[in-house]
């Protein structure tokens, strides 16, 4: 009992993650129809480029909330532009232009992304602790660490927040009109181009919070750690319902749990298999996902 | 159709008659790094061309080739290395069960199409690959070691040129075009009540067997393979090649295939940049030319002054 509740915190916290990565790719398809494999990438930046700011302003010496968050913000903003860059560069050119050419040039981002990556910042860095760790044990063998807290705290304000922006503001309601449809919202009046911008910058804010909080936690950040990241994340979009986003938040959940209940019963080596196994049963039995709304293609 | 057939056959003959000389007259005087080379650059000529009939001709994205090429590896290594089978006949055992495998793969997936096909056969290359990770059999995360080096340049070009000749007199019959057709509008073709499916997975399956070959010379390549090999950035780099030559065309992925293979070769210095490279060019190429070097044209019709019918 004690290792089924250890792995559902672990699954709970490494869910939140997922979740919080899967949450771009899913909005992205809704907007655009596109699955965005530089998204992982994106992530991958953000947690170095959160290694640097703590570097650069002394953080890593002297910890402070202030600086921490500062920290963060700065994370969530370089990825915000990074985001709206590659749109803007790679994909918006693409618009008119078909699928398969525009999921190519995703591949593209995400390879060039990570291969500069290797270039920049080298195969592999130690993030330091600025955020105190502590534990504790309220049952023989279940431990409860304040890193899993603080993870499923920040991930639940920020899908509040995301939650607040997308049913409550003019730029959400934007937003869910050109998921809905792009061609009727721009008839609207609706600057489709911004939204779509906007779209990008909301869900790179989000991977970068995803990436600082693992290098938070993991403290080993590679340039690579996107390709993997990235990919379970969008498995977990898919079981949700790709374009819905409770279900993105689901499928994240419900993907982190059953990858540590898996690892924590069975073998952990299969581990990245169940990932790609419940991508391959989701789709062929539900293509829409659990939350997913049913499309028919039509002439 | 007869004159066409003959021409193929023909072609066939003489080309076996060169690599061969080749091989046993000009390749015992070349630089091993030379043949080295040449024979790399055929390897991924022909997986190339085996996923240029996946994506090229029939238009289905499929991001996981790679773990077709491991099973061709894998399967016709384990035959040689446990079971004494002869390693060009392992080879072609390995390109059957790379086949078996395609078809696995392709029957329920197929069902899918574009961006969904191409996570699904991703998928898959990620769970062939931890499977082989985890299997004692095979060597696990290490690999397997000590396999007979018989991949030849001989032996690789006559693979390649098989290969070649297959594809070439599949795309020109009415099968072949029947693949294009899925590939340019596939509710078109479903509305005249063709089985859309199982077109794809038929084509899938023939590439998945071209890809095990692929694999099978890889593994008498240097007396081992590992898991690594065979992962998704091989996948990619297919890809890429495919698309850069032109999807729908042959011998443009082929020249993509030879060029970029050689190219880090060549600029050894800079060989870590291989990668930015290749995805800078991919982009770049994706804005500029989405079509590929070639388009849907031959090498051929470079040269001959005669207009081509649109299609053919």
């Amino acid at each position: 009992m004690t290792v089924f509740l250890q792995q559902l915190i672990n699954g709970l916290s490494l869910g939140a993650i997922y979740a919080l990565i899967a949450l771009g790719y899913t909005m992205v398809y809704g907007t655009l129809q596109l699955i965005n494999f530089a998204h992982g990438e994106v992530y991958m930046v953000g947690a170095f480029v959160a290694l640097y700011l703590a570097r650069w302003t002394g953080v890593v010496d002297n910890p402070s909330i202030p600086g921490v968050a500062l920290v963060l913000l700065g994370a969530m903003a370089f990825c915000a532009a990074l985001g709206m860059t590659i749109e803007r560069l790679a994909y918006r050119p693409l618009r008119k232009s078909t699928r398969l050419n525009i999921l190519i040039t995703a591949i593209g981002v995400s390879l060039l992304l990570q291969n500069l990556g290797l270039l920049l910042f080298g195969p592999i860095d130690t993030f330091p602790t600025i955020v105190p760790e502590t534990q504790w044990e309220p049952m023989v063998g279940l431990v409860i660490r304040s890193n899993d807290l603080i993870t499923l705290g920040v991930t639940l304000s920020l899908m509040l927040g995301l939650r607040h922006i997308v049913e409550k503001t003019q730029m959400g309601r934007a937003m869910r009109a050109v998921s809905h449809s792009r061609d009727t919202a721009a008839m609207m009046g609706i600057p489709v181009d911004r939204v779509i911008s906007f779209t990008f910058a909301l869900g790179s804010v989000l991977a970068a919070a995803a990436a600082f909080l693992v290098a938070m936690d993991k403290h080993v950040i590679k340039p690579d750690m996107g390709a993997m990241g990235g990919l379970k994340a969008f498995v977990a979009a898919v079981l949700g319902g790709i374009g819905s986003i409770p279900g993105a938040v689901l499928g994240g959940f419900m993907l982190g749990i059953s990858e540590t209940l898996v690892s924590g019963y069975l073998a952990s080596t299969y581990r990245d298999a169940i990932a790609f196994g419940i991508l391959i049963i989701v789709l062929l039995v539900r293509p829409s996902g659990l939350l997913g709304r049913h499309t028919v293609e039509k002439v | 159709m007869l004159r066409s057939a003959i021409v193929g056959y023909g072609a066939l003959v003489v080309g076996l008659a060169a690599i061969w000389a080749v091989h046993y007259f000009v390749i015992p005087w070349t630089d091993v790094y030379f043949t080295s080379v040449a024979i790399r650059i055929g390897i991924n000529m022909l997986a190339v061309m085996a996923l240029s009939l996946v994506l090229g001709f029939t238009g289905q994205f499929s991001l996981g080739h790679a773990g077709f090429m491991a099973i061709g590896a894998y399967s016709s290594g384990y035959l040689a290395l446990h079971m004494g089978v002869p390693p060009m006949l392992a080879t072609l055992i390995g390109g059957f069960a790379a086949a078996i495998g395609g078809l696995t793969v392709g029957l329920p997936s197929l069902r899918l199409s574009g961006d969904y096909l191409a996570v699904v056969t991703l998928g898959f290359n990620g769970i062939i690959i931890v499977v082989i990770q985890n299997t004692k059999a095979l060597g696990a995360a290490l690999g397997m070691i000590g396999l007979p080096q018989a991949t030849s340049f001989g032996w690789t070009f006559t693979w390649l040129l098989l290969g070649g000749v297959f594809l070439r007199n599949l795309i020109r019959s009415p099968h072949g075009r029947m693949l294009m057709a899925v590939r340019d509008n596939e509710i078109a073709v479903r509305s005249l009540g063709i089985d859309t499916t199982r077109a794809k997975v038929t084509a899938f399956v023939l590439g998945a067997f071209w890809a095990g070959i692929a694999g099978g010379l890889i593994a008498f390549l240097n007396a081992s393979i590992s898991p690594a090999q065979f992962s998704y950035d091989r996948s990619i780099e297919l890809v890429a090649m495919v698309v850069l030559g032109g999807t729908g065309s042959m011998s443009g992925p082929l020249i993509a295939a030879a060029v970029l293979t050689a190219l880090p070769e060549v600029l050894r210095p800079i060989a870590q940049y291989r990668m930015v490279l290749y995805s800078f060019v991919l982009i770049v190429m994706m804005l500029a030319r989405p079509q590929g070097l070639m388009g849907s044209r031959e090498l051929i019709d470079l040269f001959s002054r005669r207009k081509k019918v649109a299609g053919v």
